[in-house]
């Protein structure tokens, strides 16, 4: 099927942002996170796909041999950086709020309400 | 090629780096100086800039990537006056924020300024940038430092809660977005937005390009707190430390609205013109922000979070502007931003010294005890009237020409919402300011309560007997800003010439992409100079604030049934919009999704090729 | 809001949410079949224009040269975030010792680690400085090169890792790293047309000294994300050892 791709990457971010608004615990949070990310690799990466083509790496491969879309490849690793900084930053507050509060389950941090 | 453009972030990103290697070398003060000469220099690089977009469009294209025979294939800052007029008052802000943060941060504070710094910098490329991709990274970029800063007080949970509501929404946000950039690049095959509104021009509007534009203007739309993306705004702000709000309410929202004018008019206005039905659902959605604001604000009784809650309720009001679709309502949201920015941190910047004075933020700890700090008590009500848009402040300048838009529109009960809600945050901040500087009120609390009480933790160091000079100074400078910037002669000229500017997507393209020379701008009508009418609905809206704090504060001498009839009617509603903003994570996304899905259902029709 | 009307609101709007991205990628090319793009226009030039063999490493580091730049920023931003976040108000002396009692390694553990290392870190080297001629590059290979130094502390204790990799090594060559990205770019600017332009000369193609400034660029990336990283793993294991610290010591 030519676009089963594009459908697995909205399917991972539909799941992840159930994830994120069913989580109980907020390490799990974080993960689906990262899930809802991996959509955005997917569906960058399938952009770029090319029938018949490799990587663009031109070292043992002549140069005008089709390729793959090397700008996806370079997007995608942007946004594995971006997620695994943010991941980190999350994961750290996600910590501290086990050392302050006890506990890493949302429903019960209601320091904000209303 | 502009070499000040690609300055304005390297210069404050190299003070940080260089503050963040030798930072355990340097003494306090050296540090504060070494950042704040930094931001200045970055204010006065942007300064520059403004000046130069004003002929041209100023361009820059990083790693001497020309674009070849028209098509884009490196990375473009380019800036309009409306661009770098942000860009300025992102470093202006920034500045302020860390001249204010003297008494700040004694534990990792070369880390707050290089954070600061990058904030800053991030604030300003994303202003100036003209790469989809590139506008993505710095928004990116933008968002870490801000979830950094509003988790300095780690040791609350509140402060981690807060950020972690306002981290995982805008993420999310951020996520949609380079979803829709990749079926942008999917399309097009360019990230370049001049590029990307060329090719979409030709190919018309179908479902990619719909739910393209659903998906970045909605992220977008979450960063600039539009209901219902709204709720991390609030939570954000109660915790973050106070130069961390002037710079989260002065401009890092405003540029939410900015990103989303700036990539449909440069993007999609080609494949989705601007039509009744989009403004509408723009319109309708600035609306319902403007007014839900306004009534949290009116609320709220702690000062931080009221703030908060107003700076939604304006970043609906600047929505409608832009949302009009036009030039003048632009230029009017354009103005608006710059003078509620200044006005909005000049107010933060004197919740910080109450704070910093008395220990306390809210209303109802601080009743009557500020009643010596008559200087603050001064810039606090001039703020408060200048929020509810008196003239002349850059405030009023900025509704009027909104309301000018309106008019034009044949739309006037738009100028009465935006008058209500723009007075309404008003009226909290006058009323506040009654209770906390005078001491007027009653001082038992009515039934609606909310949880977040307590003093909050001292932020700053040094005697609370005096208030320094350089908080009063930042609170009275900014405020002084918002009012010569609405004194300034030609400022509703030059805004409309650059909106119009701002929305010829053909002719910024042409400069940027094929090197054309600017071409002089259309013979516009006479600026919009201040019509009666203007100077009637800023005067109206001050009277309404004033009017209606009097009566908030003077309540207990109405009738009794009076007040009954009152409080039946309004407290169930209020408690129903209050009772929503739990404060869980797991409901702001689902309401995020909501909303996202809202909006690209509403543009999906209203971009119906008719 | 109760769980089931958050879960009611969630799925009317995932609901709707699916039909609009299925609707949307609907609109994309046929998957393997998209048009000519910004990237075929610079595979085509790419050796001829920068000697360079690796594509990808080209775009990161010349064609896109400021998107990295702001990449590099947010690893820089994170690392200071988390120091900010888990940063420990009372400023105990850190007892190294807890680290110890507390994670016990073994000697098979501890053998293979050691013996790991080495290669480890070379492994990241040769990813580091090869970014131009083969995938890989300064973000690959700073984190190989992270983990190698975490390698170091599974396989002997805190005090020998903390003693090796401290915080002010870390700070440093972090800043370095990201200092160096921002001298490469205004030398741009100083010496050619724009900032990141690339003033080097080019080499030849599939030498480590071709692409003018991309291997330096790799160079720096590598250093800030190692340092950056290692930094990160350093604050989270302080905070695990401080909460050991105040278990043992009641």
């Amino acid at each position: 099927m030519s676009v089963l791709p594009y459908f697995v990457a909205a399917w991972l971010v539909l799941v992840g942002l159930y994830g994120i608004a069913t989580s109980r615990n907020l390490i799990h949070l974080i993960a689906c996170l990262s899930v809802v990310q991996s959509g955005t690799y997917v569906v960058l990466l399938a952009i770029g796909f090319r029938v018949g083509g490799t990587a663009p790496v031109f070292s043992d491969v002549a140069p005008g041999t089709p390729t793959v879309d090397p700008i996806v490849a370079a997007l995608t690793l942007t946004d594995v950086v971006v997620g695994a900084t943010v991941t980190a930053l999350l994961l750290a507050i996600a910590v501290q709020t086990h050392k302050r509060t006890g506990t890493l389950d949302p429903d019960e941090l209601r320091e904000l309400a209303g | 090629m502009d070499a000040v453009l690609p300055l304005t972030i390297a210069v404050p990103v190299a003070t940080a780096a260089v503050l963040a290697a030798l930072g355990h070398f340097l003494r306090r003060a050296v540090a504060d100086a070494i950042a704040v000469a930094a931001a200045a220099a970055t204010t006065v690089l942007c300064a520059i800039v403004l000046h130069r977009s004003t002929t041209h469009q100023v361009v820059h294209w990083f790693g001497a990537w020309q674009p070849r025979r028209g098509v884009a294939v490196g990375v473009d800052f380019a800036a309009g006056p409306l661009a770098a007029g942000l860009a300025l008052l992102a470093a202006a802000l920034t500045t302020a924020a860390l001249v204010f943060a003297a008494r700040y941060f004694d534990a990792v504070r070369t880390l707050h300024h290089a954070v600061v710094l990058v904030f800053g910098a991030a604030m300003i490329g994303f202003a100036l940038s003209g790469d989809l991709f590139d506008i993505f990274v710095f928004f990116e970029l933008m968002s870490v430092a801000a979830y950094g800063l509003t988790a300095y007080k780690s040791e609350e949970r509140g402060a981690l809660q807060g950020a972690l509501n306002f981290a995982v929404v805008n993420s999310v946000g951020a996520f949609l977005v380079l979803f829709g950039i990749a079926l942008l690049y999917g399309r097009t095959g360019t990230l370049n937005l001049d590029q990307l509104g060329r090719a979409l021009e030709s190919h018309g509007s179908d479902g990619l390009v719909v739910v393209a534009m659903a998906l970045v203007v909605g992220g977008f739309f979450v960063k600039a707190a539009i209901v219902p993306f709204h709720f991390w705004l609030a939570d954000a702000h109660a915790v973050a430390p106070t130069p961390v709000c002037i710079l989260f309410s002065g401009v890092m929202v405003e540029l939410g609205i900015y990103a989303g004018a700036r990539v449909y008019w440069t993007v999609f206005s080609g494949a989705i013109p601007p039509g009744a039905a989009l403004r509408a659902v723009l319109i309708g959605a600035g609306v319902l922000t403007a007014l839900i604001g306004a009534v949290l604000c009116v609320a709220q009784h702690h000062l931080k979070r009221m703030l908060a809650l107003s700076t939604i309720s304006h970043s609906g009001i600047a929505l409608i502007g832009v949302g009009q679709l036009g030039a003048t309502g632009l230029a009017g949201a354009g103005v608006y931003v710059l003078g509620h920015g200044l006005v909005k941190g000049a107010l933060f910047a004197c919740t910080g010294v109450l704070l910093h004075r008395l220990g306390a933020v809210d209303t109802h700890h601080l009743h009557g005890r500020a009643k010596r700090l008559r200087f603050i008590a001064v810039v606090w009500f001039a703020g408060g009237l200048a929020l509810a848009g008196l003239p002349p402040f850059a405030t009023y300048l900025g509704k009027g020409l909104i309301d000018e838009g309106s008019r034009e529109l044949h739309a006037t009960w738009l100028a009465v919402v935006v008058v209500a809600a723009a007075g309404a945050t008003g009226l909290a901040v006058l009323r506040a300011g009654a209770q906390v500087f005078f001491g007027w009120g009653p001082v038992a609390e009515d039934a609606t309560s909310e949880a977040q009480d307590g003093d909050e933790e001292q932020e700053t160091r040094g005697s609370p007997g005096r208030t320094p000079v350089v908080m009063a100074g930042v609170a009275a400078t900014l405020l002084a800003g918002a009012l010569a910037l609405g004194l300034a002669p030609h400022l509703a000229h030059g805004a409309d010439r650059a909106a119009h500017r701002f929305v010829d997507r053909r002719a910024s393209a042409a400069e940027v992409l094929d090197g054309a020379p600017a071409t002089p701008p259309p013979a516009t009508s006479p600026a919009p100079s201040p019509s009666p009418s203007m100077v009637v609905y800023g005067v109206a809206g001050a009277a309404f604030a004033v009017a209606g704090a009097a009566l908030a504060i003077g309540r207990t001498r109405l009738p009794r049934s009076l007040r009954n009839g009152a409080t039946r009617i309004g407290a169930p509603p209020l408690r129903a919009l209050r009772a929503v903003h739990t404060g869980h994570v797991g409901d702001y996304v689902a309401w995020l999704v909501a909303g996202v899905a809202l909006l690209g259902g509403l543009l999906a029709v209203a971009a119906r090729p008719l | 809001m109760r769980h089931r009307a958050r879960l009611a609101l969630f799925s009317a709007g995932a609901l709707a949410l699916a039909v609009l991205l299925g609707w949307g990628v609907l609109g994309l090319p046929r998957f393997g079949h998209t048009h000519d793009t910004v990237g075929d226009v610079i595979t085509a030039a790419v050796t001829g224009e920068r000697h360079v063999s690796e594509t990808v490493g080209a775009i990161t580091f010349d064609y896109r040269g400021i998107d990295t730049m702001g990449e590099e920023l947010i690893l820089f931003v994170a690392v200071a975030a988390v120091a900010i976040v888990l940063r420990d108000e009372h400023e105990e002396p850190l007892d190294e010792g807890a680290g110890r009692t507390s994670l016990q390694t073994s000697e098979t553990i501890r053998f293979i680690g050691l013996a790991l290392l080495p290669c480890v870190v070379l492994l990241g080297l040769y990813i580091v400085s090869h970014g131009h001629v083969s995938p890989g590059g300064g973000f690959q290979g700073g984190v190989i090169l992270a983990s190698g130094a975490l390698l170091l502390f599974l396989a002997g204790d805190f005090r020998t890792f903390h003693r090796t990799v401290s915080e002010p090594v870390g700070d440093p060559a972090e800043a370095v790293g990201m200092g160096g990205y921002l001298v490469i770019g205004l030398a741009g600017l100083a010496f050619g047309a724009a900032f990141l332009d690339n003033v080097l000369p080019f080499g030849s193609s599939g030498d480590i000294a071709s692409g003018g400034v991309i291997p330096l660029l790799n160079l720096t990336v590598g250093l800030e994300v190692g340092a950056g990283i290692v930094l990160i793993t350093i604050e989270y294991l302080e905070t695990i050892v401080r909460v050991r610290q105040r278990e043992v010591v009641p």
